[in-house]
């Protein structure tokens, strides 16, 4: 550590990086360990273009499927038929950059991944920084438009959760449907309790009282908004859940579990 | 009932110190600023600390307690173990007097960067009126005691002092946040939070919020709707779009840019 931080000339000579006494180290390694094994597993299914899709379910990870994708998976046509590598890496660049830039995976991973800084009080180990002041991070002011493509995705993904309850011959209700709907529901709990929503919505006004319907949307948002961390962890994990689901019926690991 | 409380007290002055071990009889319900000044009354006469009301209202004791921003006032002696040594030291971020004491003036200086309020002209009877539900939104603002502890856990300056000419920290932050909700300010500061108080340095870490004694949601209520404030200023082609044919957003009237 360069004498520029807590070691600055002027300042208290304690020396120490920090003082903490709890397991301040936890939080940080838990955020490092399961988002990077979540990244691991995203990027190999990500580029396996296989077993994304069993009648009537398709992956969210491969959602909408608008590349070379198998028979009956596109929903919405097939308007990157030529693209050569896998179909998920059309889409994903939208889900992705929302969860980039979103405000709580910032804190996340600037203290799990990058230590800037590890935890309260804990002093970095970078000797300089700027912050988001600078590319690439300044992008990160770029949230609200991929907020904007999180809903366009969020819809697709309920009509996905429709469609699975489908089947060529009738209704139908098996595990991969209460899957994908609990997924579903995650996916608009994160979606709307971000805070670039709370700020469209009704946080940008300056006369709450002049707009009393956004003001209303606000507070709703708002309330949302105090859990935005859990949406964030638990829609990660159903994402997942439901992509592991859904590839090992694919690939024939498992069978449906079927209700009616 | 009583017991020996062990304690480790930073001791010096901008020239130097270090941690004194201490030992110091304490009572059940005590806080950490009663076994401060109990060892300043029987054991270090000459310790300085800083201190006020005693009850987390002015902002006068902050320090750090096991190496956590903490109002001595406010940290009580039942969280911790009978057995267990505590570190008292003084906030590492600001400049260090003697002992507990620290220069803050850095934030007063923050504070005269900031311009006021300045409220357009009253309605036809005299009065300023504001409806209750605008007036209600700062009150979580008002709420702050100027502790400085979320400056002192603020990782830009407090690991980067060259930071701080550029960097207006979060409890200013607050105020930006505030004045730009308030019905009646006609300042638009969303450039200057930007380019002089440089809000963009936050990484949103959310320390801040963390240390707040009085709760209050720094980082969630003011932080980032201030940087969305920004966003919406510089980073958004739809707004840029909307001035550039004459739709301009009519909450803004009135305003002008500082």
């Amino acid at each position: 550590m360069a004498a520029t931080g807590v070691d600055a000339p002027g300042r208290a000579a304690i020396g120490a990086r920090t003082l903490r006494t709890d397991r301040w180290w936890l939080s940080p390694l838990t955020t490092f360990v399961v988002f990077s094994a979540f990244v691991v597993y995203a990027t190999w299914r990500a580029f396996a273009d296989k077993d994304y899709f069993v009648e009537p379910y398709l992956s969210p990870f491969y959602s909408p499927c608008l590349g070379d994708c198998v028979k009956g998976s596109a929903d919405f046509g097939t308007p990157f038929g030529g693209f050569p590598l896998s179909a998920a890496l059309i889409i994903l660049i939208f889900p992705l950059g929302f969860r980039m830039s979103c405000y709580y995976y910032r804190k996340a991973y600037y203290r799990a991944f990058w230590l800037s800084p590890p935890a309260c009080a804990v002093a970095e180990p970078h000797t300089k920084y700027t912050g988001e002041t600078r590319l690439p991070l300044i992008l990160n002011n770029l949230h609200r438009w991929f907020w904007y493509a999180a809903v366009v995705v969020a819809l697709i993904l309920t009509w996905d959760v429709l469609l699975s309850f489908q089947e060529a011959d009738g209704g139908h209700v098996g595990l991969g449907t209460l899957v994908l709907l609990t997924n579903v529901v995650l996916i608009w709990l994160y979606t709307l309790s971000c805070h670039s929503c709370r700020h469209a919505v009704g946080g940008r006004l300056r006369h709450f009282s002049k707009h009393p319907v956004r003001y209303r949307m606000w507070t709703w948002v708002s309330r949302l908004n105090t859990r935005h961390s859990l949406y964030a962890w638990l829609s990660l994990f159903s994402v997942a859940i439901a992509d592991l689901y859904i590839m090992l019926l694919a690939n024939g690991t498992i069978s449906e579990a079927r209700f009616f | 009932m009583t017991y020996q409380l062990k304690m480790r007290v930073w001791r010096g002055d901008d020239s130097g110190g270090s941690l004194q071990d201490f030992a110091v009889e304490v009572s059940e319900g005590e806080v950490v600023l009663d076994a401060i000044h109990r060892l300043q009354a029987t054991q270090a006469g000459d310790l300085a600390v800083r201190w006020n009301c005693k009850a987390g209202k002015c902002g006068s004791c902050s320090a750090e307690v096991n190496g956590k921003p903490r109002l001595m006032c406010m940290t009580r002696l039942s969280d911790f173990d009978p057995a267990e040594t505590i570190t008292v030291t003084p906030m590492r971020t600001f400049p260090v007097i003697r002992d507990l004491v620290t220069d803050v003036s850095f934030n007063y200086e923050k504070a005269r960067e900031l311009p006021g309020v300045e409220l357009g002209p009253r309605d036809a009877d005299g009065k300023r009126r504001m409806m209750q539900v605008d007036v209600e939104r700062g009150q979580e603002f008002r709420k702050c005691i100027e502790c400085f502890l979320c400056q002192n856990t603020c990782h830009v300056v407090r690991d980067h002092e060259e930071n701080k000419p550029a960097f207006a920290g979060p409890r200013f932050f607050l105020r930006y946040a505030e004045l730009d909700m308030h019905p009646l300010d006609t300042h638009d500061r969303r450039a200057l939070a930007q380019d002089a108080a440089g809000i963009g340095m936050c990484n949103i870490t959310k320390c801040c919020t963390e240390v707040c004694p009085e709760n209050i949601k720094i980082t969630d209520n003011a932080i980032i709707p201030m940087k969305e404030r920004v966003a919406d200023r510089k980073f958004d082609p739809l707004v840029w779009l909307g001035a550039k044919i004459g739709i301009r957003h009519k909450d803004d009237e009135g305003r002008t840019e500082m």
